[in-house]
């Protein structure tokens, strides 16, 4: 299956849906892109919903950071919503469970964004 | 292949993320998406591993030379976890420079092998 990222607004929060696959090709460039085009839009608040993203590779891990470090680049923060088990465990072998926020809960992730 | 034999379900996917990411680096890193260059997948059940080879015909790889992924200087980059993964994965993991390429042998032990390893670990 291959990923699809769908956009929606909450309380000033630009939440993105994310279903299939993040790995190397098409899964990790609709990621850039996406992630890309709400910076060209000025979106400072980004919530990535992986909840529905079923498997991640190494570029896939790559690509998370490289969206992180590019939204913090511009003033702005990114939040991850709703791990996998699989993407949870990868997160923590890397060590990158403690440099993302990740929540489970969606209000309250909207809610943790600095007004 | 990892069902056949006798990995659990946890395990089938830790293989294939593995197989996944050397494949990759085989042909990306490896041969560098040259057409003119083969890489080659074998495969192997014994009494107590499943045993996976994969190999390119590249410039080949000094695992020596790979920066950790882990390192505070290295954690925010955007590349660079492909062998760390595989070896977190994977029960052994051997690399060899075959002048030109490089071959990767990916190990995970089956049955017995695999509960004395996990013993042993304990």
């Amino acid at each position: 299956m291959s990923m699809k990222a769908t956009n929606r607004q909450v309380d000033g929060v630009s939440i993105v849906d994310m279903s299939g696959r993040i790995t190397l090709g098409e899964g990790s460039v609709v990621l850039r892109d996406t992630i890309r085009d709400l910076i060209g839009k000025g979106e400072k608040k980004i919530l990535l919903n992986l909840g529905d993203v079923t498997y991640i590779d190494s570029s896939g891990i790559g690509e998370l950071v490289s969206a992180f470090t590019a939204v913090r680049r511009e003033g702005g923060e990114l939040k991850l919503l709703k791990l996998t088990k699989k993407v949870h465990d990868l997160l923590q072998i890397t060590k990158l469970y403690t440099v993302f926020d990740i929540k489970d809960d969606e209000a309250a992730a909207i809610k943790a964004f600095t007004k | 292949m990892a069902a056949r034999a006798g990995l659990a379900e946890d395990e089938q996917y830790q293989v294939a993320m593995a197989v996944r990411e050397a494949a990759v680096n085989a042909v990306l890193h490896g041969n560098a998406y040259d057409p003119g260059k083969r890489f080659m997948v074998a495969y192997e059940t014994t009494t107590d591993a499943l045993v996976i080879t994969i190999s390119d015909q590249g410039k080949g790889l000094d695992p020596a030379s790979l920066p950790d992924p882990l390192a505070p200087e290295n954690l925010m980059k955007g590349s660079g976890r492909g062998i760390f993964l595989i070896r977190a994965f994977m029960d052994e993991v051997k690399i060899r420079n075959t002048n030109p390429g490089t071959e990767i042998i990916l190990i995970k032990h089956t049955g017995r092998s695999a509960a004395k390893a996990k013993e042993e670990a304990q």
